[in-house]
């Protein structure tokens, strides 16, 4: 370990560990319901608030909509929670950038947002799908799982990984050769 | 308080920490799955590392509840798997990818619109599935104390002592 460490992610990710840790005992004391981090179920809710603008009926009668419940609720306004500290906390220290393309993407595949855009929104349906069958993402199987001990978090995030490292080789592997 | 409000407030501190940790970032999460930064993985492992030994302890003095999610091996694996395979060329996570859309990612929108889509696609699949691959290798709400028999205390030095081992390894090879 000749260079110095990069404390960041560790210290970051140590108090999220805390965050949790309060976030569980404070939700059972004031809500009587321990409240786990989570991500996905919130892009369940958010398309059956779109859908029923269109057809209400057709979301009143679908299995997956009731089981989940088309409602603002304390995940929904945790991810709501989410846009702002990240906005607050990246205008604060300055590292609030826009970006249309990232660098890894544009090496392999130029400077199109265009094309960002549908690789992102293609990769947004696949990984939600996936998300939704496998009941979580990497915060709801891999941090609340995990912290848990819970076996269905093992297996998903072993699974998230496996199948996005070989994506990714394949994906971001540059044209004509090694990387 | 309201459960809005409190998840807010927690979201609040949620998005902060994920910012300063800098996981938003689709360099760092596509970092992790090329093997060349593995910043999110000392993140999560972290907050993993901390927050087994905060859940445990709470449930211990009766402050708090274990709400695992069900096991269902098919499912698990077949959407994991799915998940692993979007999430590669969408480089965000669904509790990332609001955050990068709020550093100034503004690529991040075609994410979540892709995966509004892709729970709205699954709402409709769901009742073709209910009853074969999410029944699949069904084993109920288990946790790994209870699959080897023991309490969750001598697991959790083992689990974090492996953290660690990982953490000399990232830092050793300066990824």
């Amino acid at each position: 370990m000749g260079k110095r460490i990069n404390w960041r992610p560790y210290i970051a990710g140590a108090l999220v560990g805390v965050l949790a840790t309060l976030s569980v005992i404070v939700s059972t004391k004031v809500l009587g319901k321990t409240q786990f981090l989570g991500a996905s179920t919130t892009f369940v809710r958010a398309a059956g608030f779109i859908e029923q603008t269109v057809d209400p009926e057709h979301v009143k009668n679908n299995p997956y909509f009731l089981k989940e419940k088309v409602k603002v609720d304390w995940q929904f306004m945790l991810i709501v929670g989410i846009f702002m500290g990240a906005l607050a906390a990246s205008v604060i220290d300055g590292s609030f950038k826009f970006e249309a393309v990232p660098p890894v993407w544009r090496e392999r595949f130029g400077d199109s947002v265009g094309v960002r855009a549908v690789g992102a929104f293609l990769g947004g349906i696949v990984a939600m799908f996936g998300a939704r069958l496998a009941d979580g993402c990497p915060s709801g199987h891999g941090l609340s799982g995990l912290m848990q001990l819970s076996v269905s978090g093992f297996v998903s995030l072993a699974c998230f990984f496996g199948a996005g490292v070989l994506t990714a080789a394949l994906v971001y592997r540059r044209k004509g050769g090694a990387r | 308080m309201s459960e809005q409000w409190l998840g807010l407030i927690t979201g609040i501190f949620f998005g902060a920490l994920l910012q300063q940790g800098r996981v938003l970032r689709f360099e760092k999460q596509v970092g992790a799955m090329l093997l060349k930064d593995m910043t999110i993985m000392k993140f999560m492992m972290s907050a993993i590392l901390v927050g087994m030994v905060g859940v445990y302890l709470a449930v211990a003095l009766g402050l708090a509840q274990l709400s695992p999610k069900a096991t269902q091996l098919g499912a698990n694996v077949v959407g994991g798997l799915l998940f692993g395979l979007g999430w590669a060329v969408m480089g965000f996570c669904p509790g990332t990818s609001v955050g990068a859309l709020a550093e100034g990612r503004w690529h991040a929108i075609f994410a979540i619109l892709g995966m509004v889509a892709g729970a709205a696609l699954y709402a409709e699949a769901y009742p073709h599935l209910e009853k074969n691959l999410l029944v699949l290798g069904s084993l109920g709400k288990i946790t790994l104390p209870g699959v080897l028999g023991m309490s969750a205390w001598p697991i959790i030095p083992v689990l974090g002592l492996i953290f660690i081992l990982l953490f000399m390894y990232f830092e050793k090879k300066g990824v």
